[in-house]
């Protein structure tokens, strides 16, 4: 069933590629609203479903790309495991192929490692419509160019993914989340002194005047470190996470339709001091992702991301034809079109979804 | 003396280069001494500038160029190439900003390994990724075959713990990959730049992550008469939920030879030794440690000793750091091998290995990333005895291949270089190869940078195949045969 569903993908890539005719990759369409607007026939690929294989002692998780990864999450808790990069989903139709495309990493990426840091291998269609397998299912392996990882936060731009195998972690034994009053400047030190101590840290952040922080680990340790923090327990930590990650907490709200207001995601170095652009902040990641709800001018917004040595994603609202990602150096971009050409040629897949210029 | 080297006179000090043949011999191989070859010239350029305008030159006057380190290198990827220059990196050896509050440090390319860690000790931060090779090889190596370490299990490869590059491209343009921030615009580059073995361009800056230092750490060793149970331990210590901070293994060839080496106090007599490292706070470390005490015993373990404090444990470490100047003093010879396999099949692969071994007449030494199922067979031969060479060469490519046949990859960390070539053409297959010739030439259109590395051509593949039948199958069968 699967193998005809592989067939008809590379039959529809294959006539793209003669016609020259942009596609349109979809999973679930869950982050459909991530990137930019294109147009293109869709290629649904979400049929494509379900575990390959999955041994709990291997600690690896090999997926079709159209597999949920609500599924991916159940299958993983039986045996007491997890994606450890908490990859948000948006909806409940999210696939993993969507998961890797985006390269979206939640709550845990800056104490585990992003989506990328987990990503062992996939199998792929490349603009030319040919079958590739790349990387593998061991924890090391440097045979050949990294084209996966290469791929992970592609958007779908080099290839249509059909497979992956992701490292998975076992869930930790215990997890405690604590709360307390702080300001946007002492926050941002706490979160990164907390980084350079041997306190078992797994996810922090700050809005509303509040820092939070999550502790992970065996239960004794966790315990332990949670005394030395002045803040006190908060009861609903586990909620409190997941809506973070889902974008479910009050402060993700709007929808950014309509008003001048548009949702940011700044990147930038996690000691960056407080960062001069008006609006909402939400901060994560100990200081390195920001979060910011701005009627701010785009270009100023690009500015101050780059100069504070990061970038700046419009992700939800604005005008999705223009730039939705930081503008690349002009090396940088040319390396960029040059890979976009060795794996796509036709410049068929998913084009302009990342640049317009590719 | 040729033209070239008269006009990279006139760009470069001439302090800086090397022609005289005597001198170059230092530089014709990396540890792979089995392949040699004289470069037209080294340079040892001292700063960016340098670097560009000998790119730029190369370029003009298409000389291939080959970049080195220290050449710890096991697979020939640092080994000249005729008629290229060779780019030795020594002189970049300055870290040049350790930032203990943002955890990095930014270092150039020449830096050895172990200098970070040194440097950030007084921080209480450390880089990770700790090669065997540590005291000796270099950032910018380490970057290239995105190396790895015994401690890799729990905190990852070199593509793990970097978060920038500084890279030359072939023509000589400065390009900035990665930054500071925990992710950045566009593709990762830098996944792609980390181990791809100077292929794609010349790393001249790293800026490194730093973790803090475990609280405390507890060593064991356990002992097996089989060397499945041993193999078997290891997969059921991951399975219950643990990650050991190293996990190694060693079989009986080699814990003799470290035993006679180092007198470590190893019990000679087991089939395999596994030592086990677990770090973290007092409390999770006790626990861990008591529970995989547990496994080992269950497993099958015929003894298994806790170290009491922090010198038992370097003890035990030793004799693994050890293994191979040990292997060396018990073979004239010794060609080491990096097959990556899941953990399922160690057991049943050293079995396998230790057979093919037999056939051919050939001793066998391995000691390995147990936890990470990253073999490293050692193949003992005489390079004075006829043949024995060649033969030790089919063995290693035996070998990769049976690791490929169970799930597994040709090689976990030391690269393909000049080395596994042949078993590129095993593990990928035709459009797989265009896939990573056409990713070369985005970034090196004229093939210049490292040529014949990493990366066979479609032709050696198919002289490869006339030669093997892989499971009784050409490979490339579509290919016309040369
Ligand atoms: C005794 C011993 C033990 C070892 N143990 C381990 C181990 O535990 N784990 C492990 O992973 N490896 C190990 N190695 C292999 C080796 O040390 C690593 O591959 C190391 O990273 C090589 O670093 P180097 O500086 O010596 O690089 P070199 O050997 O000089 O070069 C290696 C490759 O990197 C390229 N290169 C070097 N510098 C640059 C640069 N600045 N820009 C672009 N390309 C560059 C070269 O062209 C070449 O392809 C071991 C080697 C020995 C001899």
């Amino acid at each position: 069933m699967t193998g005809e569903l592989v067939q008809q993908y590379q039959q529809h890539i294959q006539d793209a590629y003669v016609a020259e005719t942009p596609l349109c990759i979809q999973g679930g369409g869950s982050k459909a609203f991530y990137g930019r607007k294109i147009k293109g026939e869709i290629l649904d690929v979400s049929a494509n479903a379900g575990v390959i294989s999955y041994e709990p002692t291997e600690l690896v998780i090999t997926v079709r790309a159209g597999t949920t990864i609500s599924e991916i999450n159940e299958v993983l808790a039986k045996e007491k495991q997890m994606l450890a990069f908490e990859p948000p989903c948006f909806a409940t139709n999210a696939t993993a192929g969507g998961m890797v495309a985006c390269g979206l990493s939640g709550p845990r990426r800056p104490y585990v490692g992003a989506v990328r840091d987990f990503v062992l291998g996939l199998k792929c269609l490349n603009g030319k419509a040919e079958i590739l397998n790349f990387g593998g299912q061991v924890m090391k392996n440097v045979a050949g160019y990294d084209v996966s990882r290469l791929m992970t936060g592609a958007m779908g731009t080099l290839g249509v993914l059909l497979e992956v195998s992701l490292k998975v972690l076992p869930e930790p034994e215990y997890e405690l989340t604590l709360k307390g009053e702080s300001d946007l400047a002492t926050a941002i030190q706490l979160m990164n002194k907390w980084a350079g101590q041997s306190v078992p840290v797994s996810a922090t952040s700050f809005h509303d005047g509040n820092i939070y922080i999550r502790l992970s680990g065996h239960k004794s340790a966790v315990l332990a470190a949670a005394s030395q923090f002045p803040l006190s327990e908060y009861p609903d930590g586990e909620n409190y996470w997941q809506s973070l990650r889902e974008h479910k907490d009050n402060y993700f709200a709007d929808d950014f339709s309509s008003d001048s207001r548009n949702l940011w995601r700044l990147s930038v170095p996690s000691t960056t001091e407080e960062i001069n652009l008006q609006g909402q902040w939400l901060i994560e990641w100990g200081g390195a992702q920001r979060w910011l709800i701005t009627s701010e001018p785009l270009e100023q917004i690009r500015n101050v991301a780059g100069k504070a040595g990061g970038h700046a994603t419009l992700f939800r609202g604005g005008d999705r034809d223009g730039e939705i990602f930081q503008p690349l150096s002009t090396g940088i971009e040319h390396l960029h079109v040059a890979l976009k050409n060795a794996f796509d040629p036709k410049r068929i897949l998913n084009r302009g979804r990342l640049y317009k210029k590719f | 003396m040729s033209l070239f080297v008269d006009k990279l006179k006139t760009q470069i000090a001439k302090e800086l280069i090397i022609s005289d043949e005597e001198l170059l011999r230092a530089y014709e191989c990396d540890a792979l001494s089995a392949y040699r070859q004289l470069p037209l010239c080294v340079v040892l350029p001292e700063n960016v500038e340098q670097v560009q305008a000998i790119m730029q030159l190369c370029y003009q006057e298409n000389v291939p160029v080959v970049a080195r380190g220290a050449g710890t290198g096991l697979s020939g990827g640092a080994m000249p190439v005729a008629d290229g220059l060779l780019l030795s990196l020594a002189r970049f050896n300055e870290i040049i900003e350790v930032d203990p509050h943002q955890r990095t440090a930014r270092v150039q390319p020449g830096v050895r390994n172990i200098c970070v860690s040194e440097a950030a000790e007084k921080y209480d931060l450390f880089y990770a990724p700790d090669p065997s090779s540590q005291i000796a090889c270099t950032i910018g190596g380490n970057v290239a075959e995105n190396s790895g370490g015994v401690h890799c299990l729990k905190y990852g490869l070199t593509v793990h713990n970097i978060m920038a590059v500084k890279l030359i491209t072939v023509t000589g343009e400065l390009v900035e990959i990665g930054a500071e921030s925990l992710d950045s615009a566009g593709y990762d580059l830098l996944a792609l730049i980390t181990g791809s073995e100077g292929m794609l361009g010349v790393i001249v800056e790293v800026t490194l992550k730093l973790l803090s230092k475990p609280l405390c750490n507890k060593v064991l060793l356990a002992a097996f008469d089989e060397v499945e149970a041993a193999g078997d331990s290891v997969a059921g210590i991951i399975a219950s939920g643990i990650i050991p901070a190293g996990l190694e293994m060693m079989d009986n060839a080699c814990i003799r030879a470290v035993e006679d080496y180092l007198h470590a106090g190893y019990p000679v007599d087991a089939a395999a030794i596994l030592i086990c490292e677990i770090d973290g706070a007092a409390e999770e470390v006790d626990s861990e440690c008591r529970k995989v005490e547990a496994i080992l015993k269950a497993a099958g373990a015929s003894e298994v000793r806790v170290a009491r404090d922090k010198a038992e444990g370097e003890i035990f470490w030793a004799g693994r750091k050890s293994a191979f100047p040990a292997v060396g003093r018990i073979a004239s010879d010794y060609y080491c091998m990096d097959g990556t396999i899941p953990r399922k099949h160690i057991g049943s692969v050293l079995n396998m290995i230790n057979d093919l071994a037999e056939q051919y007449h050939l001793g066998v030494v391995n000691v390995f990333h147990a936890g990470d199922g990253n073999l490293h067979p050692l193949i003992l031969y005489d390079v004075s005895i006829e043949g024995e060479q060649e033969r030790a060469e089919e063995l290693g490519g035996k070998i990769l291949e049976i690791c490929v046949e169970v799930g597994g990859t040709i090689t976990g960390e030391h690269g393909v270089g000049v080395e596994k070539i042949n078993q590129m053409c095993v593990q990928f297959n035709t459009e797989e190869l265009l896939q990573f010739h056409a990713i070369k030439s985005a970034f090196d259109p004229k093939g210049l940078l490292n040529p014949g590395k990493a990366i066979p051509t479609l032709h050696r593949c198919a002289e490869f195949g006339a030669m093997h039948v892989h499971q009784g199958k050409l490979p490339h069968a579509d290919l016309e045969r040369f």
